[in-house]
């Protein structure tokens, strides 16, 4: 029985994975390739330690898997804020398709030392 | 069908949508035009090396597997944050305006700024 669900979550984790990667393809800008790389792949990639945890049954596994989850989704949404912000701050620009770009004017585009001005200023 | 030949059977499944799901993720590392983007595909190679490890892991029954792939999470996600401070104080580049076309819109690629749009 434990052998059925683990195998049943290691062809999903395989799958979302596979479509994360088809996403990160596929998608017309840098944001929207991020938004599937970093929820997907995430969610692919945990998906697969909790079969991890299933299938082993021993204790200290299921800990470490548990522990390896909340790690890959503590520091997905980290990394992708930072590359996303690194990217806009050095003016890459979103596909022309996207809705109101809210951040713009907000940052100067100096090449020193991109900062968030108010927008008072 | 017993369970054991379904696991079997969902690991070999598992491995050739992994197998796919690299080479699909290296495609846009060799193609995607910003610094940026190939950082990100960078990153899906981590996250699809740790998936196979994964399945490395159920197909062994090595438990000690796990461990690699936790320390492997951790280095890519510092690899990532390294490369967003690098882009950071690289600045802008003119490569990087790059602009995917809308699909009713004619005029491609680059816009510098200042260009009517």
């Amino acid at each position: 029985m434990i052998d059925y669900l683990a195998g049943v979550l290691l062809i999903i984790g395989a799958f979302f994975t596979l479509v994360a990667a088809v996403g990160v393809v596929r998608l017309p800008d840098l944001y929207t390739r991020m938004h599937a790389a970093s929820k997907t792949g995430t969610v692919g990639s945990g998906v697969m330690l909790l079969a991890i945890a299933f299938h082993s049954g021993e204790f200290d596994v299921v800990t470490r898997a548990i522990a390896g989850i909340v790690f890959f989704l503590l520091t997905a949404p980290l990394a992708a804020h930072l590359l996303a912000r690194a990217a806009y701050c050095t003016g890459v620009r979103p596909w022309p398709g996207t809705a109101p770009d809210e951040l713009a004017g907000h940052y100067e585009q100096s090449p020193a030392q991109p900062r968030l001005t108010s927008a008072s200023e | 069908m017993t369970p054991e030949a379904f696991l079997d059977l969902a690991i070999r499944v598992s491995l050739g949508l992994v197998c796919l799901a690299f080479f699909v993720a290296f495609v846009r590392l060799v193609r995607g035009p910003t610094l940026a983007d190939r950082v990100l595909a960078l990153d899906m190679l981590v996250t699809v090396g740790i998936g196979f490890i994964a399945v490395i892991t159920v197909s062994t029954g090595y438990g000690q597997y796990l461990d690699v792939a936790i320390g492997l999470g951790l280095v890519g996600f510092l690899a990532t944050v390294a490369f967003s401070r690098y882009i950071l104080a690289r600045g802008p580049r003119p490569e990087q305006r790059y602009v995917t076309p809308r699909p009713d819109q004619a005029e491609t690629g680059v816009r510098l700024e200042g260009e009517p749009k």
